[in-house]
């Protein structure tokens, strides 16, 4: 079989996979935020944190929870590696230092997951699975949280409450999160990947040498890694990893877990808003992106100029020889399309082209899907800037699913789209004008400069991926992505919420004939059309001094 | 409904302006104004050269800074001719900053090309405002004082030849008024104490007899005070939506600030460093100048055009509201039918003929002179080609004209006595001559009132007896191309409302056969606010016409709501915006006027940023070329060299801007569509269009301006 004919396979196979979940999956999160009824669990859960899961937030409310939340997330998860020598299971790491700490407990509770560390020679298990793991879940769920409440900001009227973070964070956890990455994390064991909570196995190799074999809680932390777009490997090399992900099958079933919760979620957006066809428009916009990526992904890593690439059959520099050419592209596009960043192969190794797909993904605002809850909202904000611009091109003043697009809702989503570019770029620059930083690139030239933009496009967009050249454990990098990760987080989510409030307050436009149709193709088209010009030029100057320069060289 | 007393069945009293017109006159689709007050304002590149000093004026930074993209034009435009006086043998810098200057200029110039064009009316109608002595009445006395000294309350007086002093309500007599300063129109129009026609505006001008007008406003703040500021644009405000695209710009203006300004860091370790004049020239090239430039311009232009169409709009919000309007509440008078009954149709009972009936009916109608008289020798002409006989063609003819009192019109004639009238009253006559009645007379009168029309009966005393020959079928004759216009309307996804004060059931009818959606009928002014208020409960916008004190309260509260010119100064004052032609039916021009404004914003916006990717081709390649060779590829246009390709980018940039000038004035093309079609046909026009257009334009620059000795 063809390579290429394998990929086209393995794309079928995963979407038609995907397919399958959709409804269900979507409606059965639709279900759960819309459910009056308290898991016994639940319910002690909230008692033991002191909430009322039943009182409606106004959005500051909503949002003071979030940011309670992570902050207190963020402190625990500092203090859990600054200790780690003190706890047992430590398998004899010392403390993290203080730079790291804050840079890696910033990551997770961002569902960034930039490692600036190696899991397996740093973290010991109350960390690996008592700080990060259970990071993984609540850090995806406070992003599915933001993105209902913007859901229920377009349901609502004439209300400025948005549901309760308290029992969405613990319901998406509990009944969403939980019980997903039980099964995801039992079908990677089956298939070979480690769950081990003893001390390292010492091995003595086939030539007679000694080897350090590691354990942990691989499959558990690599099943939410996946479901919540997290990405934070436990092993050093992430999906890469024998370990962590051991075969083809597992590795298009780890792209399955990335995507899974994302693209359902349009689903849960139909449903609550009363129109699965608005959800099937926003998934379609999600969908194309996603698809057009894969493809130009697939075609350049495939095509491969170069004797050395072309005597190869691809450009296998930096991709697992059990994976291929295909397989890689695919999840390289996958990973960076949502703000996963977990990686079965090295974006820095890719063709010029290739690595710089991977950079504009996340440069487009990470939302084809996108993140768990993160995918949903940015893209949301996406439609609302289309529907701006191309609803007064119907004769009306723009409106969104029922709502008036008015000053404040446009305040508000141009601010939103506003912040990712301006961390990415500004740190980007700092780093470029600054003398030292720029020591930490491993490559000079236009790759080198890629490297950079690479970390704090990464890091802005809470992605996680690195190129891996750029050597991330300095002051100043784990500083400043650790700022990036924060800014590229909290920021847009207080412009959501804020929206959201605003949204609910108001009082819901019947749809006519003059009404823009927002379930139609042309409206996924122009969406998708919206989100490549109105994010991918703002980078356009950049990415031609990156990869553009160094593909056409 | 039937013994309709023909007199008063013309339910509103009729507006004096609007007589019945013609059928082809009515409504036309689009309807341009037929030599009004103002033309239709075509764009003439000459009011380009005389903006030129406003232009120039617009060039202070406290002016600028209201619209942000252009104020970081201008001072990009400073920047570049500071370092140009800095090195000033770099004719290239030179070269960017005169075109800077230039797109600051044009951006200048089309608000005030848009401002001028209302200059123009404001000086039409300052004529009018020439001072004026005012008679006041003090008691019994008199007294001159000068126009500008009358105070609220004041009664004054005016007699033929005089000019009325002051907005106010005539509170004695009757006159006539010539209004043409203010609508345009040449013919006079009457105004009288009470009622609804008391309302006369100041600066217009008394042709006979004379009236005591209670003075209703301030001086400096009468109607035609208001008028000149507004089509001015001096009250102009920015309104909701406007303020939202200024907000989306501006942010989009942020956004390319920080990929210009972050770039210098990535240029110098590229070995590429760049000069700022490349840099601002990048800068200007990205941010959405179009339709920064031309978005005031759109918004004066939108008001223009309602001004052009003789109506006033308060506020730019209410244009915008237009747009949105979803329910449209028109008045069925005048608005939707010709305002009174015609004859449709000759009914004739069993043993009679058509012609027969309708011989009599022309004959007995001669001598009525109401409207609905006149439409039954029309109609026996139209339909039998029954001559109109004059009375004085037909010698010993005893005339018995139509009363109040008898109900009945005709004619006795060589022997032969005819009449025609309300029902009750021509049995009553035919019985009292022991004629008959026919049997199936009852049941023809029942199934015409019972489709909303009225019945009048036609009989005739001849030496066969009297008897009834049949019965003439008046209706309310729903005006030419109403039933196409509310189709249009229903694709736009506006709901029509049919008001009138008839019953029910000739409601229904009508509505019916006008094809609106809804009616209300016996409506009251209660029943009409109600109406709005459930309509606005439903998140809908609706629009109103209103000329009656008592329609007000609904004039205030709808979302749109145009008083007629003719109407009281209570309804004028409630209403957002007035119609100086007092035509109901111009509100389908106002909503398609709202959209045409809120199309042209969008589609100008969309061609703003679409036009951004093939400057990119354009600029980054002349930049970084040098740098990484490679990057020629990216010169799909093949540029001269990189000073043309950045320089040709920023001429584009500048000259789009006076290209699009008219488009900004007239507006998008606007025909009713659903909004699906619209979208598709202006995206691929604006869309598409703006994204290929500046590959086309940019490349024909550079191969002109390579030309120039010295660039090439």
């Amino acid at each position: 079989m063809s390579p290429i004919l394998a990929d086209v396979l393995q794309v079928s196979a995963l979407v038609v996979a995907l397919a399958l979940v959709y409804v269900p999956l979507g409606d059965y999160m639709a279900g759960v935020y819309s459910s009056k009824k308290h898991l016994r669990v639940e319910r002690l859960i909230y008692r033991s944190i002191g909430a009322n899961p039943d009182t409606e937030m106004r959005w500051p409310a909503y949002l003071r929870g979030v940011l309670a939340f992570s902050l207190i997330s963020v402190l625990f998860l500092y203090l859990l590696q600054r200790i780690q020598n003190h706890l047992p299971g430590s398998l004899g790491f010392a403390a993290v230092t203080p730079q790291q700490a804050f840079n890696t407990a910033a990551s997770f509770v961002t569902n960034t997951n930039w490692q600036s560390y190696s899991g397996e020679t740093t973290m010991g298990h109350v960390v690996q699975t008592g700080g990060l793991a259970v990071q993984n879940f609540v850090s995806a769920a406070v992003g599915i949280a933001v993105a209902i409440a913007l859901v229920r900001g377009f349901a609502r009227s004439r209300t400025g409450e948005l549901g309760n973070f308290w029992s969405d964070l613990v319901r998406t956890t509990v009944r969403i999160l939980l019980p997903l990455s039980f099964v995801a994390a039992i079908v990677l064991v089956a298939c070979g990947a480690i769950q081990d909570f003893g001390t390292w196995h010492n091995l003595t190799t086939l030539t007679g040498g000694s080897q350090g074999m590691p354990v942990g809680g691989v499959a558990s932390q690599e099943a939410i890694k996946e479901l919540g777009t997290n990405g934070g490997g436990f092993f050093n090399a992430n999906s890469a990893h024998p370990f962590e992900n051991p075969n083809a099958f597992t590795n298009l079933f780890e792209i399955f877990l990335i995507l899974v919760i994302p693209f359902a979620l349009t689903r849960t957006f139909g449903k609550l808003v009363g129109n699965v066809k608005q959800g099937y428009a926003i998934l379609a916009a999600m969908f194309i992106i996603w698809l057009g990526f894969v493809v130009l992904m697939s075609w350049t890593e495939f095509a491969h100029p170069g004797a050395a690439l072309q005597a190869a059959h691809g450009a296998m520099e930096g991709k697992e020889q059990r994976f291929g050419v295909g397989a890689s592209a695919l999840f390289s596009v996958s990973t960076t399309l949502t703000s996963t960043g977990a990686v079965d192969s090295f974006h820095s190794s890719f063709t010029a082209f290739g690595g710089g797909l991977d950079l504009l993904a996340m440069m487009l605002g990470e939302l084809a899907p996108g993140g768990t809850g993160s995918g949903l909202y940015g893209m949301l904000i996406m439609a609302i800037i289309a529907v701006f611009i191309a609803g007064l091109m119907v004769g009306r003043t723009p409106e969104y699913l029922g709502k008036k697009i008015g000053g404040r809702e446009i305040k508000f989503a141009a601010c939103y789209i506003l912040i990712t570019p301006a961390v990415a770029l500004i740190f980007t620059a700092l780093a470029m004008a600054l003398p030292t930083p720029i020591h930490s690139a491993a490559n000079p030239g236009p790759h080198g400069f890629s490297e950079v933009l690479y970390a704090y496009t990464s890091a802005a967009n809470n992605n996680g991926s690195a190129f891996a050249g750029l050597n991330a454990n300095t002051d100043w990098f784990n500083t400043t992505t650790g700022l990036a990760v924060l800014l590229g987080r909290f920021l847009p989510m207080v412009f959501v919420l804020a929206l959201a409030g605003s949204l609910a307050e108001q009082r819901p436009v019947p749809e006519t004939a003059g009404t823009l149709r927002t379930e139609k193709p042309l409206f996924a088209g122009l969406l998708v059309g919206t989100v490549l010009i109105v994010t991918g030029l703002t980078y356009f100057p950049a990415l031609a001094l990156g990869p553009i320069a160094e593909g056409l060289s | 409904m039937t013994t309709g007393d023909i007199k008063t069945s013309v339910e509103e009293p009729m507006s004096t302006e609007t007589p019945v017109r013609a059928p082809e006159a009515e409504v036309p689709a689009n309807a341009q104004p037929e030599g009004g007050r103002v033309g239709a304002g075509a764009f003439e590149p000459k009011a380009l050269l005389k903006s030129l000093p406003d232009a120039m004026r617009k060039l202070d930074p406290r002016v600028m800074v209201k619209s942000p993209v252009m104020f970081v034009v201008e001072i990009g435009s400073v920047l570049t001719t500071v370092l140009s006086i800095v090195h000033p043998g770099d004719w290239f810098g030179w070269a960017i900053a005169a075109w800077l200057w230039l797109t600051v200029i044009f951006a200048n110039l089309a608000e005030a090309v848009a401002e001028g064009r209302g200059k123009a009316q404001a000086d039409t109608l300052r004529k009018a405002k020439t001072d004026t002595v005012a008679r006041r009445l003090d008691g019994d006395a008199e007294e001159s004082v000068p126009g500008t000294e009358l105070r609220v309350g004041d009664l004054v007086v005016c007699e033929a030849g005089d000019i009325i002093p002051g907005d106010g309500d005539v509170v004695e007599g009757v006159a006539s008024v010539d209004e043409s300063a203010i609508t345009g129109e040449s013919a006079p129009v009457i105004r009288e104490s009470g009622g609804d026609r008391c309302a006369v505006t100041g600066g217009t001008k008394v042709l006979s007899d004379r009236i005591v007008i209670k003075i209703t406003t301030k001086p400096g703040e009468t109607f035609i005070d208001r008028m000149i500021s507004l089509v001015e644009g001096a009250a102009r405000q920015k309104t909701p939506n406007e303020i939202a695209l200024n907000i989306l710009l501006a942010s989009l203006t942020i956004v390319f600030l920080l990929a210009v300004v972050t770039l210098q860091p990535f240029a110098i370790y590229a070995k590429a460093e760049q000069s700022m004049i490349v840099l601002v020239a990048l800068l200007v090239c990205l941010i959405p100048t179009t339709i920064g430039a031309l978005l005031s311009a759109i918004g004066i232009a939108g008001m223009d055009r309602l001004v052009q169409r003789n109506v006033l709009a308060m506020s730019g919000r209410a244009v915008e509201a237009a747009g949105d309007v979803s329910t449209l509440l028109l008045d069925k008078t005048g608005t939707i039918t010709y305002g009174n009954r015609q004859a449709s149709e000759f009914v004739p009972v069993r043993g009679t003929t058509a012609a027969e009936v309708a011989d009599a009916a022309q004959l007995s109608s001669l001598a009525d002179e109401t409207p609905e008289g006149r439409s039954i020798v029309v109609l026996a002409k139209e339909k039998f080609g029954l001559r109109e006989r004059h009375q004085g063609e037909l010698v010993d003819a005893e005339w018995i004209p139509f009363t109040a009192q008898t109900r009945m019109s005709g004619v006795d004639v060589d022997g032969r006595k005819v009449r025609k009238g309300a029902t009750g009253s021509v049995i009553a006559w035919v019985q009292e001559r022991g004629g008959t009645v026919a049997e199936d007379a009852q049941s023809l009168t029942d199934t015409i009132s019972q489709a909303g029309g009225t019945p009048l009966l036609v009989a005739v005393e001849d030496t066969d007896g009297a008897r009834v020959l049949g019965v003439i079928h008046l209706k309310d004759v729903v005006k030419h191309g109403m039933r196409e216009r509310f189709d249009e309307l229903r694709r736009m996804g506006i709901k029509t409302v049919m008001i009138t004060g008839d019953n029910p059931l000739t409601a229904a009818a009508i509505a019916e056969e006008a094809g609106v959606d809804d009616f209300l009928a016996e409506a009251t002014p209660e029943d009409k606010m109600a109406l709005i208020k459930r309509e606005q409960a439903g998140g809908k916008l609706v629009a109103m016409t209103g000329d009656g004190t008592n329609d007000a309260p609904a004039l205030a509260q709808a979302d749109v709501g145009v008083a007629m010119n003719t109407g009281t100064s209570a309804a004028k004052e409630a209403g957002n915006m007035v119609d100086l032609d007092s035509n109901p039916t111009k509100l389908i021009e106002i909503v398609e006027i709202g959209k045409q404004l809120l199309i042209t914003r969008g589609a100008l916006t969309t061609f703003s940023i679409a036009n951004d990717v093939a400057k990119y081709f354009a600029i980054i390649p002349a930049m970084f070329a040098v740098a990484y060779p490679g990057l020629n590829k990216l010169n799909v246009m093949a540029l001269h060299s990189p000073q043309s390709a950045i320089l040709s980018a920023i001429i584009f940039n500048a000259l789009i801007i006076v290209a699009l000038v008219p488009l900004a004035l007239r507006g998008v093309r606007y025909r009713p569509m659903s909004a699906d079609k619209m979208l598709r046909r202006n995206l691929a026009i604006y869309g598409v269009g703006g994204l290929i257009a500046p590959f086309i334009g940019i490349k024909i620059i550079d191969m002109l301006i390579t030309l120039i000795p010295g660039i090439g």
